[in-house]
C-alpha cells in the first residue's frame, strides 16, 4: 500500500527567518526603490540647491559658497524676468486652452456613437505620441516658406503670399504657435480626466437633479463639476508640472527665440547651466520652478487626505 | 416634422464638432505621412496643392532613412534603453509596490506617497547635478546614462501603480499559501506574481513607452549620434547645417511614433486610473 500523503521532511532553509518574518522581509522588499530615488533624485536635488549657492562652473569647479549672489545676479538681469513671464503666460495659456478643448471633447465622446473607439483613439493620439516627434510635425507646419497652415490661408484668401507669416520669427507668433502645441499636446489628455470624472458621476445624482428641475447648465456647473473637480485638479496639477518645467517643445520649435521671446525656465536653465557651463547660475535659473513645485505638491497631498474622508 | 429637422441638425452639428477634434489631433499625422512619401519637388513648392500627390508617391525617403543614417542604430539604441529600464523598473518597482500595499497602519500610505512625489520632481531640476554624476561614472555621452537615470521617474510611477493594484488583490490569497506550508516570500513569488501579470504587463508597457518620449535627459547627457535614442535622433539628427530633410525627419517619426502610439491607447485607461490615484473607480 501506498502513503498517499506520507510526510516527507523538508529541508528548512537557512533563510527560512527572514522569508517569514513580514517585517523585516517588507524592508528589504522596498529598499531597493527607495534607495535609488534616494540617489538619484534626493541627492541630486540638494546638490542642485547646492549649485544654486556656490560658484561652480564647468571652467572651475570650485565648490565655493556665494550666498545669494547667484540669485541677485539673475533677478537684475532682464532677459530673466522675461522668461519668467514667458514661463508662466506659456504654462497658464496653454492649460487654459487645453482645459477647454478637453471639456468640450469630453463632452461630444460622452454619447455613444458608431466608431466612437476608433474617434477616441485618434483624438488620443497627441498624447500618446512622443512629444518631440509631434514638435518636429508642427515646425514643419510652421515652415516660413512651406507653411501648410499659411497655403491654406492664401488659397482660401485670407491673406496674400506677401502677407503671409513667419510664424516662428514674429516674436508674439512664435509665443502663440508654443502656446498652441503644447495645448495641443495637453487636450486629449484633458479628455480623458474629464471622461474619468464624468463617468464616475452615479446617473442617480443626475436624474435626481433632472427631476428636481435642474436644467442642462445647472446639472453641468452645478452638479456634475463640483462633483468631478477632485479628478481635474490632479490632472490640472500634472499638467502645470510638466508644462511649468518643460523645455522640449521650445527647444524644437523655437529654439528660445526669436530674441528669447519664447524663452521659458527649463529652457533657460539648459542653456546657460549645460550649454554655456555656468553651472551654479542654471541651477539657481532652474530653482525657480521649486515654489509652483511646492505648491502643487501641497495640492496634491490635500487632495489625497481629502479622499479618505 | 419640425423636430425631424431640429434633431438632424443636431446631428449635424454633433459630428461636425466630432471631426473638427479628429482632423485637430490627427491632421499633424496624416501631414507626416503625407510629406514623407512626397519627391522632394513636389514638398519644396509652393504652388503645387500640399494635402495631395502632385508627383507620384515614392519611398525615396524611407530607404534613406534606412541606408544612409542611423535610423536603424537609433531605434537599437531605444530598444535597449527602454529593455533595460524596464528590467530595473520591475526588479525595483514590484516588491515595493507589494510592500507598500501590506504595511499595516498609514506608513504604507505615506511612504508610497513620498515615492509617488518624486515623479514630480522635473528632469529640468535635477539635468545638472545628473550630468555631474553621469560624467563621474565614465557614462557621459553614453547611452548607459539614460539606462541609469530613466528608472528614477519610472520607479515612483510603477511603485504607485503596482501599490494600487496590489491592495485590491485579497490578501487571504497569500494567507492560503502560507498556511499550506509557503514561506511569506515563497508566497510573494508563487501565488502573488502569477496573479498580477496583467499589471505587470501594464508596467512594462509604460515603462518602454515613457523612455520612448522621454526628451530632456538623452538631450543633456547624449550628443554623439550613434548613442542617441529614436526621438532625439530623429529630432536632432536629420539637418546639415540649415537644411532639414523634412521627408526624412517625417518618415523617422512616423515609424517611431505610431507604434508608441498604438500602446499607449491600449493601455489609456490604467495609466489614468493610477494618476488619479485610484479616485476613479
Amino acid at each position: 500500500m501506498v502513503a498517499i500523503a506520507e510526510p516527507v521532511a523538508k529541508p528548512v532553509s537557512r533563510f527560512r527567518f527572514v522569508l517569514d518574518r513580514r517585517d523585516v522581509l517588507g524592508a528589504i522588499f522596498v529598499a531597493p526603490a527607495i534607495l535609488y530615488v534616494l540617489l538619484l533624485v534626493g541627492a541630486p536635488f540638494l546638490l542642485a540647491m547646492y549649485y544654486a549657492v556656490s560658484a561652480y562652473t564647468i571652467y572651475d569647479p570650485s565648490w565655493r559658497f556665494v550666498g545669494m549672489a547667484n540669485f541677485e545676479q539673475i533677478v537684475r538681469n532682464p532677459v530673466f524676468l522675461q522668461t519668467l513671464g514667458n514661463t508662466f503666460l506659456f504654462t497658464f495659456g496653454s492649460q487654459l486652452l487645453g482645459l477647454i478643448l478637453g471639456k468640450f471633447g469630453a463632452f461630444l465622446l460622452m454619447r455613444p456613437f458608431p466608431g466612437r473607439r476608433l474617434v477616441r483613439a485618434l483624438i488620443i493620439l497627441p498624447w500618446a505620441v512622443p512629444v518631440a516627434l509631434a514638435t518636429v510635425a508642427w515646425e514643419w507646419m510652421f515652415d516660413s516658406l512651406y507653411s501648410v497652415i499659411n497655403w491654406t490661408m492664401i488659397a482660401v484668401g485670407i491673406i496674400t503670399r506677401s502677407q503671409a507669416p513667419n510664424w516662428l520669427g514674429n516674436p508674439h507668433l512664435a509665443m502663440l504657435c508654443v502656446i498652441v502645441v503644447n495645448a495641443w499636446r495637453f487636450f486629449p489628455f484633458a479628455i480623458v480626466v474629464f471622461l474619468a470624472g464624468i463617468t464616475s458621476v452615479p446617473q442617480d445624482v443626475i436624474d435626481a437633479a433632472t427631476v428636481d428641475g435642474a436644467g442642462f447648465w445647472r446639472r453641468n456647473y452645478q452638479i456634475i463639476l463640483p462633483m468631478i473637480f477632485p479628478i481635474v485638479a490632479v490632472g490640472l496639477i500634472f499638467g502645470i508640472v510638466f508644462t511649468f518645467t518643460d523645455l522640449s517643445i521650445v527647444f524644437l520649435l523655437t529654439n528660445g527665440g526669436p530674441v528669447n521671446a519664447t524663452s521659458v525656465l527649463g529652457f533657460e536653465g539648459f542653456q546657460v547651466g549645460i550649454l554655456s557651463g555656468d553651472v551654479s547660475h542654471g541651477a539657481a535659473i532652474s530653482l525657480f520652478m521649486l515654489p509652483v513645485l511646492l505648491f502643487v505638491v501641497i495640492g496634491r497631498l490635500r487632495f489625497i487626505r481629502g479622499r479618505e474622508i | 416634422m419640425r423636430r425631424v429637422i431640429a434633431n438632424t441638425v443636431r446631428e449635424v452639428w454633433f459630428f461636425g464638432a466630432v471631426a473638427l477634434f479628429v482632423a485637430l489631433s490627427a491632421f499633424p499625422f496624416y501631414w507626416m505621412l503625407i510629406t514623407s512619401l512626397k519627391t522632394n519637388s513636389d514638398l519644396y513648392s509652393v504652388t503645387n496643392i500640399p494635402f495631395w500627390f502632385h508627383d507620384s508617391p515614392t519611398l525615396a525617403h524611407y530607404r534613406y532613412l534606412f541606408e544612409k543614417t542611423l535610423f536603424v542604430r537609433w531605434l537599437l539604441n531605444s530598444l535597449i534603453i527602454g529593455v533595460c529600464v524596464v528590467v530595473i523598473t520591475l526588479v525595483a518597482a514590484v516588491p515595493a509596490g507589494y510592500s507598500l500595499a501590506r504595511m499595516t497602519g498609514r506608513n504604507g500610505e505615506a511612504l508610497g506617497i513620498g515615492i509617488f512625489l518624486t515623479y514630480l520632481v522635473p528632469p529640468t531640476l535635477l539635468f545638472l547635478p545628473l550630468s555631474r554624476i553621469v560624467a563621474d561614472l565614465g557614462l557621459q555621452n553614453s547611452m548607459w546614462s539614460l539606462v541609469l537615470v530613466y528608472p528614477t521617474f519610472t520607479i515612483p510611477f510603477c511603485t504607485w501603480l503596482l501599490m494600487g493594484f496590489f491592495k485590491a488583490m485579497p490578501p487571504e490569497i497569500e494567507e492560503a499559501a502560507i498556511v499550506d506550508g509557503c514561506s511569506v516570500f515563497g508566497a510573494f513569488i508563487k501565488m502573488t506574481i502569477p496573479l498580477s501579470l496583467p499589471a505587470i504587463l501594464t508596467v512594462v508597457i509604460f515603462t518602454f513607452t515613457l523612455t520612448l518620449q522621454e526628451f530632456v535627459y538623452a538631450l543633456t547627457f547624449i550628443s554623439s549620434s550613434a548613442e542617441k535614442p529614436i526621438t532625439l535622433g530623429i529630432a536632432t539628427d536629420l539637418i546639415r547645417g540649415d537644411i532639414f530633410f523634412w521627408g526624412e525627419i517625417m518618415a523617422g517619426a512616423l515609424l517611431a511614433g505610431i507604434p508608441v502610439a498604438i500602446a499607449y491607447n491600449l493601455f489609456l485607461d490604467r495609466f489614468i486610473s493610477g494618476i488619479t490615484g485610484g479616485a476613479v473607480k
